[in-house]
């Protein structure tokens, strides 16, 4: 029992000091941004960063927790985006409530496409969901209301509060998600969805619980998005930007949280990095990529996570794991 | 009447392109189980070598072909050979990852080659058309018909024919026991990696014939479309991508025809959701139980 509880985030003790951690983070990176320290391209690479561990972490309860390959995780945002942003600029909807709505409509939207298939495994389940996102895709562009292909404009509602706190309370809740008995249950069914069964796992249940769950944190994300950035397309939400959330969620390690946020951390600065030459960018971005897998294809922290004690904050996990 | 055999003529042709690629999907599905996503590109790219040989090298319609097929095969060996025969005993996932980095590899390789605008292709089949009852048939249509129909017939003949194909066959039945039995399984891979690029080669250089205009990301979308095909036929079946494909080529022309040119992608998409809900292994496939 020990042994299972040993991953991050489970103890009481632990769960407030990373609680901690985030708040002192909070306090430094916003100090830095209202001082105009980080100037305000770096504090778009911020923004875009805490969007990144949204998408990521959500991503990451699907395919790295779960097991189950989705790579229309965009399609998700897309939900999310149009509907706060049709609901705010166009309904004069507070921003707060858009964004709440917005999040369940991708739920939804998770659900709708959840139910039917999660019955198809591996690479045929992938491709369903890469369709699906081609699919919201294809009808956004042929949307007039929305703009179509041209976008539509959207009020600027956010700031690096609300990002912030949105990309902590996605950790939180998902952490907590993971470690819990449903969290144990996703777990199983990725080992052995035979076994899982068999153990009296009620398998579909789980499968179409964490999809459901994934897409709701890539509908906040698309909301905030479309409210950090004030204009959305279609073509943002297509195929390569499901993939990099997949990238950036393998290779912090698939079913790894920490491994998913530091995988966003360091993809965004990548990206960023390397902006000025677009071209160059995606080819670099693709040799990493074949590289990663050749020589690490589980990721930079495989499905360990990262544990504050190692850097000597808060007390050792098995110390306080005692009953 | 006649439009719809005008129609059928119309999806005929894009059907066959569809399936050519096909084919190359879904022998690499059955015989390393992998989604070669870096299968659309290889199509570019067998476009791109035959555009620069018609135009450049002038060396006509047939020798540009060849030239482009004999070009895309070693690609897809090399691909084969450094990416993804050191994943051969990793998980799907990775290979799939490692599928798509080829892929935007040489989506961005390309760009930087020749440039994001596209070009105009070469019209490399006379432009005349000839008329059969009301229904217009142009040479190329023809000549892509034929040159299918040609392909197919030579691939049946390697894979039941020939020591490879039955080499091909047995490795795609359990790599292990072929192994075991004397068959070098790499080089088979190979094999099948330099088939089904050099097909899809044929298919980008009668996709630029057709539609006269080539870019470096022209594979992303007639590469996903035959990924339905095969699907749509039964991943691993070879009979199976070419009715796949051309299903899939009529279904489009017909959602066009009907004046939904728009939605032609997402049909393709619903479709292929459709057919995985109702018959996950494809209307050639049979059902195979899982075992624990």
């Amino acid at each position: 029992m020990q042994e299972k509880k040993r991953g991050a985030l489970a103890g009481r003790w632990s769960f407030w000091a990373w609680i901690g951690v985030g708040l002192v983070l909070y306090a430094i990176i916003g100090l830095l941004i209202d001082n105009g320290i980080i100037d305000s391209y770096m504090a778009l690479i911020v923004y875009q960063m805490c969007l990144n561990v949204i998408l990521a972490v959500s991503l990451n309860l699907i395919n790295g927790f779960t097991g189950q390959f989705s790579i229309g995780h965009a399609g998700f945002a897309a939900v999310g985006a149009y509907v706060s942003a049709v609901l705010t600029a166009k309904m004069q909807l507070p921003f707060f409530p858009a964004l709440i709505i917005a999040a369940l409509a991708a739920a939804v939207a998770g659900l709708l496409i959840g139910i039917p298939t999660l019955r198809l495994k591996g690479d045929y389940l992938a491709i369903t969901t890469l369709g699906f996102g081609q699919i919201i895709q294809v009808i956004l562009i042929n949307l007039q209301y929305v703009g179509g292909a041209a976008g539509m404009t959207v009020h600027k509602e956010t700031n690096f509060t609300w990002l912030y706190f949105a990309a902590l309370i996605t950790v939180v809740v998902i952490a907590n998600f993971v470690h819990s008995r449903h969290g144990r249950a996703c777990i199983a069914v990725r080992e052995n969805e035979v076994a899982a069964e068999m153990m009296g796992i009620n398998v579909t249940y789980y499968k179409v619980l964490a999809f459901s769950i994934g897409a709701l944190f890539a509908g906040v994300a698309g909301a905030l998005s479309a409210h950090t950035f004030y204009f959305i397309k279609p073509t943002s939400y297509g195929f390569l930007q499901s993939f990099n959330i997949l990238v950036i969620v393998v290779l912090g390690g698939l079913g790894s949280i920490t491994g998913s946020i530091l995988g966003a951390v360091v993809l965004t600065l990548i990206t960023a990095f390397l902006q000025d030459y677009p071209q160059w960018q995606m080819v670099i971005y693709s040799l990493i990529l074949v590289l990663i897998m050749i020589f690490r294809p589980q990721g930079l922290m495989g499905t360990k996570e990262f544990r504050l004690s190692a850097i000597g904050l808060g007390r050792r996990r098995d110390e306080h794991a005692a009953p | 009447m006649t439009t719809f055999i005008q129609q059928l003529v119309n999806g005929l042709s894009v059907g066959s392109i569809y399936a050519l690629i096909a084919l190359g999907y879904t022998m690499v599905y059955g015989i390393i189980k992998l989604i070669n996503f870096a299968h659309g590109d290889v199509f570019m790219v067998g476009a791109f070598v035959a555009y620069f040989s018609y135009t450049v090298l002038h060396l006509g319609f047939l020798g540009s072909l060849i030239v482009s097929m004999a070009a895309c095969a070693v690609l897809g060996v090399v691909i084969e050979r450094f990416a993804y025969r050191p994943l051969r005993k990793s998980t799907r996932i990775a290979a799939l990852i490692t599928a798509i980095g080829v892929s935007l590899f040489l989506e961005n390789a390309g760009i930087i080659a020749v440039g994001a605008q596209a070009r105009g292709y070469p019209s490399m089949l006379p432009s005349r058309s000839i008329n059969v009852g009301g229904v217009t048939i142009s040479v190329q249509q023809i000549g892509i018909i034929v040159l299918s129909v040609v392909l197919m017939v030579i691939l049946q003949y390697i894979v039941h024919r020939t020591k490879m194909g039955k080499a091909m066959r047995a490795v795609a039945y359990d790599a292990e026991a072929a192994q075991l039995m004397g068959i070098d399984v790499d080089r088979t891979i190979s094999f099948t990696f330099a088939i089904g690029s050099a097909l899809a080669a044929a298919a980008g250089v009668i996709y630029g014939a057709y539609y006269s205009a080539i870019d470096p990301l022209m594979g992303i979308m007639p590469g996903l479309k035959a990924f339905i095909a095969a699907v749509l036929g039964g991943i691993g079946i070879i009979p199976g991508a070419m009715v796949g494909g051309l299903v899939l080529g009529m279904i489009e022309t017909l959602v066009q025809s009907l004046g939904f040119s728009l939605w032609r992608d997402a049909v393709a998409f619903a479709l292929l959701i459709l057919i995985l809900l109702i018959k996950p292994e494809g209307l050639f496939g049979k059902h195979a139980r899982e075992k624990v």
